[in-house]
C-alpha cells in the first residue's frame, strides 16, 4: 500500500538511520542476495546474456500493442475477460465491478504490487470486500498496517520480535519468537481465508504472449491457491511485464530469480492462462486479465526513459544499493523503493511530487551493474534532475529550487574565466579564516555547514596548484620546454 | 621512444584544497621524463553542475574544456570521476550537436585517470624501480565509483600498489561501495551520506591499515573529514603521493 507519510525523504531517512535492527536486516539481504547475484552474474550468467535479455525486452517493448494484443487475443481465445486499463482509476473500478458482480466478500490476494500502485484494496474494502494478503511477508505488514519496505521482501524491515508481538495481538497465539511456530500460525490463519475466498488477486510476474500466458515466481506456495482456489481470479500486470516468445520469456524469469534471490528457480512457478477448462479439475470459473497502463505509455513515448520498462521487479537494485542499504523502504514513500522507485515514482505520480528520490542518490552506479537486464537507472536519474533544473514541459515539471539554479549560475559564471575563478579562491581564503583550526574547517561554515556537521572539510590551500605551477614546477622543469 | 608529452588537467578540486596532490602528480611524471603542459586557464569539467542537472551551465564549462585541451596529446588527471565526466557525460550533452560531439569524443579518447596513464600507457608496473616510491605500512584501497564501474580501472592502481617496495596492501570488504560522498549530495542530503561514509570508515578500519588510498580526491576527503572528525589517525591518501613518497 502506498505510504504517503507527510515526512520528508530526509526526515524518512533520519528516523531510519537510527534504527539498527532495520540496518542490520538489510545488512543480511544485502550481503545475501544482492552479494549472491553478483557471484551468479560472474560465474554462471554472461553478460551477454544479460545484453541479450535487455535486446529482447527493448525489441518487445518497441512493438508493445502488438505483443499485447496477441496476448489479450490467446487469452480470450481461452475464455478469459482481458481488460485494457488506462489509469488506475480504470482498472480499480473494474475490480471492483467484477467482484460486484460475484457477490464478492473475501478476496484474497498475493505477488501484486501493482494493486498498490493503483490503490485497489481501500476501494474494495470502502465497498464491503475485505481483502487478504497470502503472502506471508505481505500478510504479516498488512496486519501491522505497514507498507512493503522492500520489492521482493516486504517485510525486511520487521524482526521476530516484532512479529512475534503482532501475532499475539492479531492473532491471539501465545507469543513466539520461533519462526516455524510463527509460520505455522500464519498458515492456519491464511488457510481460512484461502478456502472462504469468492475471489484471488494477483499481479505478474512475467506474461507471454506466444502462449498467452500470466507467470508468478513465488517461494511460498500461497499464490497458486490464491489463484486457483476462489471461482474468480483477477491478475494485474503493468502493460510493460510481458514477453513476445517463450524463449524470452524463458531467459527473463532464469535472470527474474537470479537476480532477486540468487535462486536458480524459485521454489514454486505457476503459469495461468484463463479459467478451468472443460475435464480440468482446478483452476477458477472466471479469469480476468487487467493490462494496466497509468502512465507508462508516456514513459514508452519518451526515449529518454522508455528502457525503465525493461525493468522485471526482481529487486535487485535494492540488494547492492548503499542509500537503501541505510534508509530502507519506507522513506521512499511510494509503492516502489530503492533505485527502481527512484525512476519510477517520479515518473508515475509527478516528478515534482518525487524531486527527493530523484536527487537523493549518489549517482554511485551499483544498481546498473547488478541489475539483470542492465537498466540505468544513474542515467535516468540525471535526465530527471535535468528536468528539475530547468523544468520540463512534456512531464509537466517546475524548475524546483530557485536558490540552487542561481548558485549554478554563479558557479558557471565563475568557471567560465580563470580571472573570477581566481577571485573566488581569494575570498573564500578570507572568508575562511575564522573557521580553520588544527588545519581542518570545523562545524557551521556557510555553504558547508550541513557537510561540517559530521565531516571535517580541507580549508582552500595556501597557493593553488596553478600558483605552484608558476612559481615552482614549470622553474624547475625548464621554463620554456614544459610552458 | 619520443617522449612523451601530457597535458595536466588538475580539477579544481586538487587545485584549491588539495594542491599537494598535484605535486605529486607532477613528481611521478617528472621521474618518468614526461614532457608536461599545464593550460593556466582551466578550471572544471563541469561535473558539479552536471551530477544537480544543470547541464547548460554544464555545457558551457566542458565547451571551454574542449576548447583548451583539444590539441593536447594526452590529458592526465588525478581522478576518475573528472576523467568518466569528460569520456562518457560530454557524449550525452552534447547529443544534438554532432560537432560537439565528435570534438568531445576525441578529446574523450584521449583522456586518461592517472594511474591508467601510468599503467596502461607508460607501462609502469614496478614503482619502486621505475619511480623509487617506497612507502612503509599498511594500505587499504577504496575503488571509487566512477574510475571502478564507470571507467573499469580496478586492476591498475592496486598493481602499482602491490610493487611499492615497505607497502603492504590489504583490502577492506566491500572496497566498491559508494563512500557518499556523490557530490552535491553530500550537502544535499547529509545524514544519507554521513551514514555512507560510516559504513566506510567501518571497513576500513577493520582492515587495521594505517592508510586509506584511493584515485579520487573527492572520494578521498569525505573519507577522511569522517575519519578526522571521529577521532582516527588513519590517513587518507591519494595514490600519486603513495607512488611519489621515498618512505614513509
Ligand atoms: S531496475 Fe533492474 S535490478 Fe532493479 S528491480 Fe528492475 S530489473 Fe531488478
Amino acid at each position: 500500500m502506498q505510504q504517503n507519510s507527510d515526512k520528508t525523504y530526509s526526515e524518512l531517512s533520519r528516523d531510519a538511520i537510527g534504527d539498527e535492527d532495520l540496518h542490520a536486516a538489510i545488512r543480511m539481504v544485502q550481503n545475501g542476495m544482492g552479494k549472491g547475484a553478483q557471484a551468479m552474474w560472474r560465474d554462471e550468467i554472461t553478460p551477454e546474456h544479460r545484453r541479450l535479455a535487455k535486446e529482447a525486452r527493448l525489441r518487445t517493448l518497441n512493438n508493445l500493442d502488438a505483443v499485447l494484443a496477441t496476448l489479450a487475443e490467446k487469452i480470450r481465445a481461452r475464455g478469459g475477460h482481458v481488460y485494457f486499463a488506462a489509469t488506475a482509476e480504470d482498472a480499480r473500478n473494474y475490480c471492483l465491478e467484477v467482484a460486484r458482480k460475484n457477490n464478492v466478500r473475501l478476496a484474497v490476494k498475493g505477488k501484486s504490487m501493482t494493486s498498490a500502485e493503483i490503490g485497489m484494496d481501500p476501494l474494495l474494502e470502502e465497498n464491503g470486500v475485505e481483502v487478504v494478503e497470502t503472502d506471508l511477508g505481505e500478510y504479516i505488514i498488512q496486519l501491522a498496517g505497514e507498507a512493503p519496505s522492500h520489492i521482493i521482501a516486504p517485510c525486511i524491515h520487521m524482526n521476530r520480535k516484532r512479529i512475534g508481538k503482532l501475532f499475539q495481538e492479531k492473532l491471539g497465539i501465545p507469543y513466539s519468537e520461533d519462526p516455524p511456530t510463527l509460520t505455522r500460525a500464519a498458515r492456519k490463519a491464511l488457510r481460512e481465508k484461502l478456502l472462504g475466498a469468492d475471489m484471488g488477486i494477483s499481479g505478474c510476474n512475467i506474461a507471454c504472449a506466444e502462449t498467452g500466458h500470466v507467470c508468478l515466481v513465488s517461494n511460498e506456495g500461497n499464490i497458486r491457491m490464491c489463484t486457483t482456489m476462489p471461482k474468480v481470479h483477477v491478475a494485474l500486470m503493468g502493460m510493460e511485464r510481458v514477453t513476445a516468445t517463450l524463449a524470452e520469456h524463458d531467459m527473463l524469469l532464469r535472470l527474474l530469480t537470479r537476480g532477486a534471490s540468487a535462486q536458480k528457480v524459485s521454489t514454486y512457478v505457476s503459469f495461468m492462462g484463463g479459467p478451468r477448462q472443460p475435464g480440468e479439475t482446478d483452476g477458477p470459473e472466471e479469469f480476468h486479465l487487467v493490462i494496466i497502463d497509468n502512465g507508462r505509455m508516456k514513459m514508452l513515448a519518451d526515449p529518454r526513459f522508455r528502457e525503465v520498462l525493461s525493468c522485471i521487479r526482481c529487486g535487485g537494485c535494492l540488494n547492492i544499493c548503499p542509500v537503501y542499504g541505510r534508509i530502507g523502504g519506507h522513506a521512499y514513500n511510494g509503492t516502489y523503493c530503492g533505485p527502481i522507485g527512484a525512476v519510477l515514482m517520479p515518473l508515475l505520480e509527478g516528478v515534482n511530487k518525487h524531486a527527493d528520490l530523484c536527487r537523493g542518490e549518489s549517482l554511485c552506479g551499483a544498481c546498473k551493474d547488478i541489475c539483470p537486464v542492465h537498466n540505468d537507472l544513474p542515467r535516468m536519474l540525471s535526465e530527471l534532475r535535468y528536468m528539475l533544473a530547468y523544468g520540463d514541459e512534456k512531464w509537466g515539471v517546475e524548475p524546483v529550487d530557485g536558490a540552487e539554479a542561481c548558485a549554478f549560475k554563479a558557479w558557471g559564471a565563475a568557471m567560465s574565466s580563470r580571472t573570477a575563478y581566481d577571485l573566488l579562491v581569494k575570498a573564500g581564503r578570507i572568508v575562511q579564516v575564522p573557521f580553520v583550526k588544527n588545519g581542518v574547517l570545523g562545524k557551521g561554515v556557510g555553504p558547508l555547514a550541513k557537510w561540517t556537521a559530521s565531516r571535517d572539510f580541507p580549508p582552500i590551500a595556501k597557493k593553488t596548484f596553478a600558483e605552484r605551477w608558476k612559481t615552482d614546477h614549470a622553474k624547475r622543469l625548464n621554463g620554456a620546454d614544459n610552458e | 621512444m619520443t617522449q612523451p608529452n601530457v597535458t595536466l588537467f588538475i580539477q579544481c578540486l586538487v587545485d584549491s584544497l588539495l594542491p599537494e596532490t598535484g605535486d605529486a602528480m607532477v613528481s611521478v611524471l617528472e621521474r618518468l621524463g614526461v614532457r608536461m603542459h599545464y593550460p593556466p586557464d582551466q578550471t572544471c569539467c563541469g561535473q558539479p553542475a552536471f551530477n544537480s542537472g544543470y547541464r547548460n551551465e554544464a555545457a558551457k564549462t566542458a565547451r571551454r574544456f574542449l576548447d583548451i585541451f583539444e590539441n593536447s596529446e594526452a590529458i592526465v588527471c588525478p581522478s576518475g570521476s573528472c576523467v568518466h565526466m569528460v569520456r562518457h557525460h560530454y557524449l550525452e550533452l552534447f547529443r544534438d550537436d554532432p560537432v560537439l560531439l565528435d570534438r568531445a569524443c576525441r578529446v574523450g579518447a584521449k583522456t586518461f585517470e592517472f594511474t591508467e596513464y601510468l599503467v596502461d600507457v607508460l607501462g609502469v608496473t614496478d614503482p619502486g624501480t621505475q619511480l623509487g616510491s617506497r612507502y612503509d605500512g599498511t594500505v587499504t584501497y577504496h575503488d571509487s565509483c566512477h574510475l571502478s564501474r564507470g571507467l573499469g580501472i580496478r586492476r591498475q592502481p592496486r598493481l602499482l600498489l602491490e610493487n611499492v617496495p615497505g607497502l603492504t596492501l590489504v583490502e577492506m570488504d566491500d572496497s566498491d561501495r559508494c563512500c557518499g560522498f556523490g557530490g552535491t549530495f553530500s550537502v544535499k542530503y547529509p545524514e544519507i551520506s554521513t551514514a555512507l561514509a560510516d559504513d566506510k570508515v567501518q571497513t576500513i578500519l577493520a582492515t587495521g591499515a594505517g592508510a586509506v588510498v584511493g584515485c579520487d580526491v573527492s572520494c578521498l576527503m569525505n573519507i577522511k573529514g569522517r575519519l578526522s572528525r571521529l577521532g582516527s589517525h588513519v590517513r587518507a591518501l591519494h595514490i600519486a603521493e603513495i607512488l611519489a613518497g621515498e618512505g614513509k
